[in-house]
């Protein structure tokens, strides 16, 4: 899953902040076209600054990053996050915009015409599965979950080939962090997209990825699929992965016998 | 509260309400369009944004009448060296400095609401707007611009009502306002006008203020019918104000007045007169007496009352004493050299004059200031704030060789009932004071003619010198007022007259 398929290149970036708060630590990691790789660590192990490097909302200090073949610093930066999707974690609505409004910003700087603007937003609606008479709501009078179908549906409108995604699920309840991972899951294959998504969730990453790389204070520790790594003998990548699996066995001891 | 007052003060209320509209409206666009922009520039730049906010603090903290007063010499100077590099000039009186003060006072809470707003939006916020694929340009503008809106709105508001208030102390430097109403009427203690002029600004400042709050709603909740509400009632205001003043324009004589009584009252005698002889006028009145001169030279103010001893002492810088008629004679040959016209004294004279209770006077035979000199060392003395320090004192004091017991200050009007009741022997008063006849006083002989002489005098802009059916309807002013009359008429006024009321009688008397 790299080599000439690999649409984004880590090639041994550092990233520093100040002059020795060290973010990312030589980090070189692929990612393959129609890839769906996850991110997973603890808060402060460099997982933000990882996917804010891939649409220069971050530079990097060393190394190069490669878009395609291109290396990222010949590209223009906004034009770049024009051509990327990015899920935000709460906050990324725009709260005096509509859900149409916010849906076709990316759109709206492209200098698309207001009717394509219409049927896209009409179309993405579909897509995330909201009602089209969510079109003219503000994301105050959203739930939770309803706000980021409209954040999916807003990275998704100007017809991206990358998705970055910054634990998008993170703050909503267990049932609709599933039904969404698992309609987003279904986008990312019928529309071919690359995608990259932060999670802390270490079972959501394994149900929804094709690989997880594990950060720890700012170096990749591991990269490889689900199995792989559920493999992975000990220590903190170990830890990690067992971690649903103990929730398993705790759980387990909770239920009633017959129920095994 | 008389109706003659009430419908004195609604007769000027559109000529002050659209001047006072035009300079606020014109000082808060000035205001915005600076400090808008400096806001967004000192965004990123915390250095500049402390000096902005401190500079605008400070300018807060200088009382609004000063900070008006101060634009005077600054300006002066300003259009002199202009005058001199570019050869070309612009009033340092009036609208300007009004407008320069004005939009100086609305920065700060402009500034630190935008500073404020904008800061104070998440940063997530825009990070998510950086995302999409905003520029800063368009992340600012909009994102951040139209999130901060409310607290922007707040300062705007703020501003307005602040300018709104201030802007009545434009009326000493020139700029007529809704406070020529609270400046004649605290001179003539015509407390209707003081009142009037409040209310009107209050009203105005309200009625602004809701507007901007309708618009600010309007935007927050995207009601378009609320913005253009607001929009049209602002502009209505606007065009409502400035409508009568602009289809005034340069119609008519403009008559001058300085802020006290007799002056209010000679500026009325005028009005009529020209009304008789169905000429146009209206009055700018509350001019300082620097400012006064200066627009009648630049033809902005058509006619006024000035007096010869301001002119002598003030333009001529003289400091010798002449008798009357001379010099009432140089002085028409100096404003003469000005291209203005003296059109003639008017009979009677402001002057300073020392004046006692009338029966002590007799008791002691006292009747010019060479009997006062023997009994001076007995006697007491009191003079407003300045008399003391101004150089008729000065001269008086040394041609009689004066040496009273002792010397008090005080107010005018506590001075002259003073010196009827017998609380101090001698006061330094004006000649023409209505008190004087009020409280019977005895106004002392000059036989030195120490005291400069200060003749009315009938002032006609150059603009105005060949204007012969202006000149034909006050000629019969000249020389027809007498001291007695002009304090009968200071006297009315002081009693609750208006000024208009008083410059009928006074008509009707010169008539006769």
């Amino acid at each position: 899953m790299s080599g000439n398929a690999a649409i984004i290149t880590f090639e041994k970036v550092t990233k520093r902040y100040g002059s020795d708060a060290l973010a990312l630590d030589a980090v070189s990691l692929s990612v393959a076209r129609g890839e769906f790789l996850a991110v997973v660590g603890t808060s402060g192990s460099g997982k933000t600054t990882l996917l804010q490097l891939i649409n220069r909302l971050s530079e990097a200090s060393e190394g190069v990053l490669r878009i395609g073949s291109d290396d990222i610093r010949a590209l223009e930066p906004v034009a770049l996050r024009r051509r990327m999707g990015y899920v935000f974690q709460e906050v990324g609505l725009f709260p005096h915009m509509t859900v149409a409004e916010n849906i076709t910003i990316t759109p709206k700087l492209l200098g698309w015409p207001p009717e394509r603007m219409t049927a896209r937003a009409e179309e993405l609606l579909g897509l995330v599965r909201l009602d089209i008479g969510y079109r003219d709501r503000f994301p105050s009078q959203l739930s939770g979950g309803e706000r980021q179908r409209v954040g999916v549906a807003r990275a998704l409108a100007a017809h991206p080939d990358v998705v970055l995604m910054d634990e998008p699920f993170a703050a909503l309840d267990p049932l609709t962090r599933e039904a969404l991972g698992e309609d987003y899951r279904r986008l990312h294959d019928t529309l071919g997209l690359t995608t990259v998504m932060i999670t802390h969730d270490v079972l959501e990453a394994l149900t929804l990825a094709d690989r997880i790389a594990v950060l720890q204070a700012g170096r990749l520790i591991a990269v490889g699929s689900s199995e792989e790594l559920l493999a992975h003998p000990d220590g903190y990548v170990g830890e990690l992965m067992s971690t649903p699996r103990r929730h398993a066995k705790r759980l387990a001891g909770l239920l009633p016998p017959q129920g095994a | 509260m008389s109706n003659a007052q009430v419908a004195e003060a609604l007769t000027r209320l559109p000529d002050y309400l659209g001047s006072h509209v035009l300079v606020s409206v014109t000082a808060l666009l000035l205001g915005l369009a600076v400090s808008l922009p400096l806001a967004i520039a000192s965004l990123r730049r915390p250095g500049l944004r402390a000096l902005l906010l401190g500079a605008a603090g400070v300018v807060q903290t200088v009382p609004g009448l000063a900070l008006l007063a101060l634009f005077y010499p600054v300006l002066l100077g300003l259009a002199g060296l202009c005058a001199r590099a570019f050869g070309f000039s612009f009033p340092a009186l009036g609208f300007l400095p009004a407008v320069l003060a004005l939009a100086l006072y609305s920065m700060l809470p402009v500034l630190r609401n935008t500073i404020t707003g904008i800061l104070g939006i998440d940063p997530a916020v825009r990070t998510a707007a950086a995302g999409v694929g905003m520029t800063p340009a368009q992340s600012l503008r909009m994102v951040e611009l139209p999130l901060a809106l409310p607290v922007i709105m707040a300062g705007i508001r703020t501003a307005s009502v602040w300018v709104i208030g201030t802007a009545t102390l434009s009326t000493p430097i020139g700029q007529t306002s809704l406070g020529n109403y609270i400046f004649a009427g605290l001179q003539t203690q015509n407390w209707v006008f003081v009142l009037f002029g409040c209310v009107a600004a209050a009203v105005l400042a309200l009625a602004v203020d809701q507007l901007l709050g309708l618009i600010e709603r309007g935007f927050a909740i995207r009601s378009h019918n609320r913005v253009v509400a607001g929009v049209l009632g602002l502009a209505l205001i606007v065009a409502g104000a400035l409508g009568p003043v602009l289809a005034q324009g340069s119609r008519g004589y403009v008559i001058g007045a300085k802020p006290f009584a007799e002056q209010y009252i000679l500026a009325g005698l005028i009005r009529d007169r020209l009304r008789a002889a169905s000429l146009s006028a209206r009055e700018r009145d509350g001019l300082g007496s620097a400012v006064i001169f200066e627009a009648l030279e630049q033809g902005d103010v058509d006619v006024y009352v000035d007096y010869t001893g301001t002119i002598w002492a003030n333009r001529m810088h003289r400091t010798d004493t002449h008798p009357r008629a001379e010099t009432l004679h140089d002085v028409g040959a100096w404003l003469k050299t000005r291209n203005i016209l003296m059109l003639g004294g008017l009979g009677f004279e402001n002057a300073y004059a020392l004046a006692m209770n009338s029966a002590r006077a007799r008791q002691l035979g006292i009747h010019t200031l060479s009997d006062l000199a023997p009994h001076a060392g007995e006697l007491s003395i009191a003079g407003d704030f300045e008399f003391f320090s101004r150089p008729e004192w000065k001269a008086i004091r040394d041609a009689y060789g004066l040496a009273f017991r002792r010397q008090r200050q005080m107010q005018a009007e506590f001075m002259y009932p003073a010196a009827a009741s017998g609380e101090v022997d001698v006061i330094a008063a004006y000649t023409s004071d209505g008190r004087i006849a009020k409280y019977s006083l005895q106004v002392l002989d000059d036989p030195k003619h120490a005291v400069p002489p200060y003749d009315a005098i009938l002032l006609v802009s150059p603009k105005r010198a060949n204007d012969a059916k202006l000149q034909d309807a006050l000629r019969p002013l000249i020389g027809a007022i007498s001291v007695q009359s002009m304090r009968e008429a200071n006297r009315r006024t002081a009693e609750g007259v208006t000024p208009a009321e008083a410059a009928a009688w006074l008509n009707e008397r010169i008539a006769r």
